[in-house]
């Protein structure tokens, strides 16, 4: 018999001639968003209204991309050659690791207004409906029997302002924030690697009592599971959590687009980028805004990362550097 | 002593166990996939794999396997050719070496990917000057395909060429043909069900791997994702019944070229190579 290429194959080769590359109409403008987890929601939002505004004004299409991903991960990517024309990160330490190699400018924190952090956020606690286990702060947190989820903060920024949260309010108790923070990761049975993996541990897999959560990540769960279920409870102390955001110089230089990356971010401190951040419960920078909105972003005693711990790389050095302090407390299995 | 001489209950009690276990193990979580893709109905589902994105991610996937297999065909026969027809110094390594990818966690081999091509990698800054994007796109999902995707074909025809030994080549030769002759008239009509069957599985494989394709797309929403990876995005995004449409159809892909496969085996009339 003549061996020839079969039917199926040549069908099988074919049928991506049928799909073939997507029509990527002519002079559409790209850029690239590179992300943390929770943000989804956001940027969706977000980079839509960018898109028609920048339409509006300058009448050019944009398409913005989005990447999510935990965010020392969505770092180390960026600095590997993943090409984003911004970062919006957790941290301010994941852009401090980019900049370290030249592709941001090392004085990208003080180039937008308030740390470039158009938006805030906080660590709060997202517990089972009528809160069974009677969790109000932190200390009752290292109660016998409640069994708590946090991702990791070796690969999680949520998770480092989880634990910086823990240790400065065990400081405010007086209490030895290592001692207790030793004894609150014994109570975690589950390390996920990113936020949104310990929410769905958290909610769908039933796992544990409380899930010290990003204040957003909270409340879109709550969003989505409805509230029959879970509440939130925020303690009387946390930390002002300040995701970062800045344009990739590097990349942004040789993609030509500079302008682009500068406007989407200027736009997140603009009234309509602000009041998208409320949306998706980020707390905004505008105070007025944020006034307004007391009612889902109750007042509470917030410390800093520059306050409280010198900053973020004597935070990183101390705490999450490998055999520094969360080394020393977290054994896993023990 | 042969099957056939082990006690009826024995072999009853043996098949019923695997029966079972397969069917807990392998038909019960491909029924949850099905079940949970069509929860809310066949209008939510086939949404779901008609938003852009989704469409987006299908392209993607069909794409790479549609490059990398070809290429894995062309690949794995020349290496099993090597292997069984010639003797020649480092064919043991060959022999490793097309194994290698099944002994390597795929994401060892993505890892090794961004470390050629990354910007902080061997080759990265080179390719950047000249506007060569490898990481993070298309060459990168290829390439990690590729590799990943290797020992199927090469893995499926190796043992029937070996079995099949050198004799019908030799007579070949002696007649007066030249080597392509050979390969073309001889050596691939006597193991064309099995490459057949090794070209589905690199198939399938190719378009459900995960592992070094995650590490090397970037995940770029509508640009390189691929299914599998649109898939976890879509959960993680909480919008379950998207993640399972998807999740099924891509489960449908595999079962369509396993049934293509088993269709070629019987219609062959005998077992064609071994599952890789």
């Amino acid at each position: 018999m003549r061996p020839s290429i079969p039917a199926g194959r040549r069908a099988f080769l074919a049928a991506p001639a049928l799909l073939a590359l997507p029509a990527r109409a002519q002079g559409v403008r790209e850029l690239l968003n590179v992300s943390y987890d929770p943000t989804r929601e956001l940027f969706r939002d977000y980079s839509a209204h960018f898109v028609r505004e920048w339409q509006a004004q300058h009448r050019q299409t944009v398409r913005v991309n989005n990447s999510h991903g935990g965010s020392g991960r969505q770092a180390r990517s960026v600095i590997d050659g993943l090409a984003a024309d911004v970062v919006t990160l957790a941290l301010a330490y994941d852009v401090d690791a980019i900049a370290e190699r030249g592709l941001i400018a090392k004085d990208w924190i003080t180039r937008l207004p308030q740390n470039s952090a158009p938006y805030t956020s906080t660590i709060v606690f997202l517990i089972r409906k009528g809160n069974p286990k009677g969790l109000r702060d932190w200390p009752d947190l290292v109660k016998p029997g409640v069994a708590i989820i946090t991702p990791n903060p070796k690969t999680s920024g949520g998770a480092r302002w989880n634990y910086l949260a823990a240790w400065a309010s065990a400081k405010k108790h007086g209490q030895d924030p290592e001692e207790f923070l030793g004894r609150l990761f014994r109570q975690v049975p589950v390390l996920d690697t990113g936020a949104r993996g310990s929410t769905t541990s958290f909610v769908q897999r039933g796992q544990g009592d409380v899930l010290l959560a990003w204040e957003n990540e909270a409340h879109l769960a709550l969003k989505e599971f409805g509230a029959g279920q879970l509440e939130i409870v925020y303690p009387p102390l946390s930390i002002l959590a300040e995701p970062s955001v800045a344009v990739v110089d590097a990349n942004a230089e040789r993609r030509g687009t500079r302008d682009l990356a500068e406007a989407y971010l200027r736009g997140l401190y603009a009234p309509a980028g602000q009041e998208v951040a409320v949306k998706h419960f980020y707390r905004p920078r505008d105070e007025a805004l944020l006034a307004k909105h007391a009612q889902r972003f109750p007042p509470l005693e917030l410390v800093t990362i520059d306050g409280a711990f010198g900053g973020w790389a004597e935070a990183q050095r101390t705490h999450f550097s490998d055999g520094g302090v969360f080394d020393r407390i977290y054994r896993p299995g023990r | 002593m042969n099957a056939a001489e082990d006690p009826r209950w024995l072999r009853a009690l043996v098949a019923a166990l695997a029966l079972l276990v397969g069917l807990l193990l392998l038909a019960l979580p491909l029924a949850a996939v099905f079940t949970e893709a069509l929860r809310r109905g066949w209008e939510v589902a086939l949404e779901a794999i008609l938003e852009p994105d989704s469409l987006a991610a299908i392209r993607l996937t069909l794409l790479v396997a549609a490059i990398s297999v070809p290429l894995n065909t062309v690949g794995g026969l020349a290496a099993a050719w090597c292997i069984a027809k010639h003797d020649f110094p480092g064919r043991r390594l060959l022999v490793v070496l097309v194994e290698l990818p099944f002994s390597v966690s795929p994401v060892i081999s993505g890892l090794v990917f961004v470390l050629i091509f990354g910007l902080q990698g061997w080759l990265g800054p080179w390719l950047q000057a000249r506007h060569i994007q490898v990481i993070f796109a298309l060459p990168a999902l290829v390439l990690a395909t590729l590799f990943v995707t290797f020992p199927f074909v090469a893995r499926t025809v190796l043992p029937l060429m070996q079995e099949q030994g050198r004799a019908e080549e030799e007579a070949a030769a002696t007649l007066g043909a030249d080597g392509w002759q050979i390969f073309r008239r001889v050596t691939l009509p006597n193991i064309r069900w099995a490459l057949l069957a090794g070209v589905l599985l690199c198939n399938a494989r190719a378009m459900g791997e995960f592992g070094a394709v995650s590490v090397v797309s970037g995940h770029i929403r509508g640009q390189t994702n691929t299914m599998p990876l649109h898939v976890e995005i879509l959960y993680n995004e909480y919008q379950f019944a998207g993640a399972f449409a998807v999740a099924a159809l891509l489960a449908l892909l595999g079962l369509v070229t396993l049934a293509a496969k088993s269709v070629l085996e019987r219609w062959s009339g005998r077992a064609v190579g071994e599952a890789g």
